[in-house]
């Protein structure tokens, strides 16, 4: 049922699932001819900036735009007068305005938008708009937003969820308490957002831009405008790379605004400052927790306290705070839970969809709980997280019962039982990358190796009622197939995946994806691996019925069913071999098309107490974490990461690998250096030397020591989604590795010099 | 944009235009420029400047020119004559920047994290300035606090530095295992033939610091014609004095704050191991 990748054969070229099939712009994207958005040109291009605010918390008192409005080349000013539609919009709740009219609610909030014939010219005029504001008091600590004035018309509780699950009474023999901290990561994403709107003659506007959800983009563009939907497309260029909601629409109203006034086409690139204030980042969080066991390091009863700083505007922060409280126990069995969890508005920068939003933070926090409850029974932190572990069968505490495999107990002993790396004792000098890096200030004596685990899962597709649907057409002519289908390929690899179904599906070489534009029927946002799920299968349902359609005329010819027939190489057999032709002779020159949908099965919200079938699938991981730490410098280095994951079916291996490797790296990022820090609501240092990610040098050795392959019957091709699970895992079982090197605490993420200094 | 051949052609083209900006490896002044915190009104171009892209020898010091990029100061002839100014080369930054930034850029843009500048200060050095009124020196640490500023029209030319043919180190902390930049950094040079030790702490100020008093007193424990190590409890001793020199304690029973804390014990394991590094 499992495989073991460090055994199998380097996989060779092949064709259909389950090979290794690049991916079609990768020539082009190593290359650099793979054209972005930051790369489009239109005739007649003008070139926008925003305005955006200094401050975290503010009123404004006037916006004169006359003296931007009358510089040489400037074509269009426009604040929130000039907005035609909706004032507000929010990809799940209309909360946040275009431009900010009379509040401004975090530092980067959009108040201007200019647009001009060079982008010179736009930043100096969009710096010529005089705003006149009234500096208020900025509320930061989401714990003190609870008895603030209201930051918003909707209030300051963006949601809470008492979650309770059994007896409160229950008590344990040994508890264990905790405070955690996680800070705010930035998806930081490969370019920065870019965008070219150019209106149409019909008084509509077509939008490109690498948008990771074009139909819902289009459809708040489309309110703001004041436009039918129809009259306004979102072309989705090529993704440089998205782990997150990608291109916020916050760019993409205000550059098509301008073009609608001016008539021309506008660009906007955003510089990587804009798109540090502008975007959504991972909800920084404050989590308590209270761990009940028996003696025997059994689970009793886990109380906790979720506070989720959503900053100005809600976004996506409600199914964040289902993720954080729905798996605030971890991959673990829990008789009884409480646990209590709030997304707060404060004035600090925006939180919203990053990957494995939600799952990460309780991670960190309930596998701190887990090392400090082994310590305090003095057992292996590996045997006591054994002796816990969820399985098929179980009860989340969310009253859901696990379905789908869970095979958490076979993915633990796997990294457990991996032989760890060896010290380079014999010519440390040479053969050991100390913490600080080559030629840094590490030496050998001041360190000290530690070895630490976490386990963790995640969701899978849209929560509690989400309707998760995707449309795909497949047509078939002269032995090439194409797939239509609106679902955005982020670099999760998406587009090669629906290659290879067509592929086994028809026995068709070559197979091309179209471009994604909102002319096509939506197949939602590429977030939660949907689209390996629902998009995929919906692809395949198109790919089957252009198979029946293609073998119906020869079945019905031969008297069989199309069950009995073949294709295989571009040939089309029957059972006893008895019948061959050419796909090509059986298509007798014909176009087949056919559009199919894929609708898993429908989840419900979580109720007043937090009970609720809420998700259709979880994935699950194990991680061993390897670390150096130098004990003075409190230079961390994470030396390995074994990876077992509970992966359904592998699909493709390559892309499969690769997309786990990422999710690791981002992990360790956000346990070691990602943080956007704030003092008093401004963002300090929004440039990629402030926000530290990890180099090559920082990126550990990543083994994948195991892939469970047990398909969860429920989704297409028994294949789940891979890119998160390991994002969620990677922090926790880093903190727990520098907790066994260093026997400090570590209750703050990312880790601090400071927390791993042993004072001698 | 000009593009001068020759330090002459380099001032006058200064001096013809003040309003222009010299510009070497530009990976400071270009960063600027591309945030749009600069737009100046027009470049002179020193990368053509081939009298200030190599080294020269003058009576005991090497006069280095201030066209040396980091990369070329990283390798091991430069590291067999200023050793710890190819340790600060080879560690300050990705090897994009290290081929493009230079020695004199470092200096004037002055950055409190620039990785050469406490090398420089360690080592006295002084600085050859050409200008339109002739030639001038001046010492680095003048310019870096400010004490001396360029005049219009002037140009750093040259770095001078003694050659002391003995044990340099330059070590950094930084957050992370690859290339950023110093959260703090020390340099440590030992001068037998003044029987010294000189020190400074990069990153943590301004500018870099020179911790006097504690260079003095571990010289006088040194034995300079012997085996040059000391006890670790020398070491140590050292290192906190540095520490406790570039960072004092507060005014009053205030506590230093807990990341200041972290910071003066990060000073002390630096200094410490960097002159024991230099000693062994």
């Amino acid at each position: 049922m499992s495989s073991d990748p460090t055994t199998t054969e380097p996989e060779g070229l092949g064709l259909g699932l389950g090979v290794s099939l690049p991916q079609a712009d990768a020539r082009a994207k190593t290359e650099g001819t793979f054209p972005y958005a930051s790369d489009l040109w239109a005739e007649g291009l003008l070139w926008a900036a925003i305005l955006r605010s200094p401050h975290p918390h503010a009123r404004i008192v006037s916006i004169d735009t006359s003296a931007a409005a009358e510089m040489p080349g400037v074509r269009a000013v426009v604040t929130h007068a000039d907005v035609p539609g909706a004032a507000t919009y929010g990809r799940r709740v209309a909360d946040r305005p275009v431009f900010a009219s009379d509040l401004v609610r975090h530092h980067g909030e959009a108040i201007a938008a200019v647009a001009a014939d060079h982008p010179d010219t736009a930043r100096l005029a969009a710096a010529a708009i005089a705003v006149e504001y009234e500096v208020l008091e900025p509320v930061t600590d989401p714990e003190k937003a609870f008895a603030a004035e209201p930051l918003h018309p909707d209030g300051n509780l963006i949601r809470h969820i008492p979650l309770s699950f059994g007896d409160p009474e229950v008590t344990g023999e040994v508890v264990v308490e905790g405070l955690y901290r996680i800070g705010r990561q930035d998806t930081a994403p490969i370019g920065a957002e870019a965008a070219l709107a150019v209106p149409r003659p019909d008084g509509g506007v077509e939008i490109y831009t690498a948008s990771t959800d074009p139909h819902t983009d289009r459809d708040l563009a489309a309110a703001c405008f004041g436009l039918p939907p129809e009259q306004v497309k979102v072309v989705v260029t090529g993704v440089p790379g998205a782990t997150g909601d990608r291109e916020d629409p916050g760019f993409q109203i205000p550059l098509g605004l301008l073009a609608l006034r001016t008539g021309c086409p506008v660009k906007l690139a955003a510089t990587r400052e804009e798109s540090f204030l502008g975007h959504a980042h991972r909800h920084p969080t404050l989590l308590r927790y209270r761990h009940h066991a028996d003696a025997e390091g059994r689970l009793v009863k886990v109380e906790a306290q979720i506070l989720l700083d959503a900053g100005a505007y809600a976004d996506s922060s409600s199914e964040s705070l289902a993720a954080a409280v729905s798996f605030a126990c971890g991959p673990y069995v829990v008789p009884h839970a409480f646990v209590e969890g709030w997304a707060m508005r404060t004035n600090n920068p925006p939180s919203g969809h990053v990957r494995g939003e939600g799952a990460m933070q309780v991670c960190a926090a309930y596998e701190a709980q887990m090392d400090k409850l082994a310590g305090k029974l003095g057992l292996d932190p590996a045997e006591l997280r054994m002796r816990n572990v969820l399985a098929t069968g179980d009860i989340l505490p969310t009253g859901q019962t696990v379905t789908c495999p869970a095979p958490v107990a076979e993915l633990l002993a796997a990294v457990r039982d991996f032989p760890l790396p060896s010290l380079p004792m014999e010519s440390p000098e040479d053969d050991w990358l100390l913490p600080g890096g080559p030629d840094g200030a590490g030496e050998p004596g001041a360190v000290r190796r530690g070895v630490g685990y976490a386990i963790g899962m995640v969701h899978m597709l849209g929560a509690e009622g989400t309707d998760e649907v995707s449309t795909a057409t497949v047509r078939v002519q002269d032995g090439v197939a194409t797939v239509i289908c609106a679902a955005v390929d982020t670099g999760s690899g998406f587009s090669t995946l629906a290659r290879q179904i067509v592929q086994d599906t028809l026995g068709v070489d070559e197979v091309h994806v179209a471009p994604v534009d909102t002319d096509q029927p939506p197949a939602g946002p590429a977030t939660h691996g949907r689209h390996t799920w629902v998009s995929g299968g919906a692809v395949e349902r198109a790919a089957k019925m252009v198979r029946t359609q293609l073998l119906q005329p020869l079945a019905h010819k031969f008297g069989m069913s199309t069950e009995l027939l073949q294709i295989t190489d571009g040939k089309i057999t029957s059972y006893d071999g008895v019948l061959s032709t050419t796909v090509a002779e059986a298509m007798e020159g014909k176009e087949l098309w056919a559009t199919a949908q894929c609708r898993p099965h429908p989840t419900e919200p979580l109720d007043d107490s937090g009970q609720g079938d809420a998700f259709v699938g979880l994935a699950f991981c194990a991680i061993r974490a390897v670390v150096d730490v130098d004990v003075e410098l409190g230079a961390i280095r994470v030396v390995e990461m074994a990876v077992a994951q509970d992966v359904g079916r592998i699909l493709n291996p390559a892309q499969l690998t690769t997309r786990i490797e990422a999710g690791v790296t981002q992990g360790v990022g956000a346990a070691l250096t990602e943080n956007l820090r704030t003092s008093r609501g401004l963002v300090r240092r929004p440039d990629l030397t402030g926000y530290a990610l990890p180099t090559s040098l920082d990126a550990p050795d990543i083994r994948i020591v195991k892939l469970v392959e047990e398909r969860d019957v429920v989704a297409p091709f028994g294949a789940k989604p891979v890119s998160a699970v390991p994002v969620v895992t990677s922090p926790a079982a880093v903190a727990s590795a520098v907790r066994a090197a260093t026997g400090r605490p570590v209750n703050r993420l990312p880790i601090r010099p400071q927390a791993a200094v042993v004072v001698a | 944009m000009t593009l001068p051949a020759s330090l002459d052609e380099a001032v006058a083209a200064l001096t013809a235009m003040p309003a222009a900006v010299p510009v070497a490896g530009g990976t400071d002044l270009m960063a600027a420029v591309n945030r749009g915190q600069l737009r100046p009104a027009g470049l002179v171009g020193l990368g053509r400047i081939n009298e200030i892209r190599g080294w020269q020898y003058q009576d005991g010091h090497a006069l280095l020119g201030a066209g040396l990029t980091h990369a070329r100061m990283g390798r091991p002839d430069f590291a067999a004559l200023i050793p710890a100014l190819a340790a600060a080369s080879r560690v300050a930054g990705p090897p994009q920047i290290r081929n493009a930034g230079t020695l004199g850029g470092n200096v004037v843009s002055a950055a409190p994290t620039g990785d050469s500048l406490p090398v420089l200060a360690a080592l006295e050095a002084e600085l050859v300035v050409v200008g339109p009124l002739g030639t001038r020196e001046l010492p680095v640490g003048h310019l870096l606090a400010g004490r001396d500023m360029l005049a219009p029209g002037e140009l750093v030319a040259f770095v001078r530095v003694p050659l002391l043919h003995a044990p340099q180190v330059f070590l950094k902390a930084t957050g992370r295992t690859g290339p950023a930049r110093a959260t703090a950094s020390v340099a440590v040079v030992l001068d037998p033939a003044r029987r010294g030790v000189r020190c400074a702490v990069g990153a943590i100020a301004p500018m870099p610091l020179r911790p006097l008093e504690a260079e003095q007193w571990i010289a006088s424990l040194v034995d300079w014609d012997a085996e040059r190590g000391l006890a670790p409890e020398a070491l140590t001793a050292f290192g906190e004095y540095v520490a406790a020199a570039c960072i004092p304690d507060p005014e009053g029973d205030e506590p230093l704050p807990p990341a200041v804390l972290h910071l003066r014990r990060t000073v002390a394991a630096l200094s410490r191991r960097a002159l024991g590094r230099a000693l062994s």
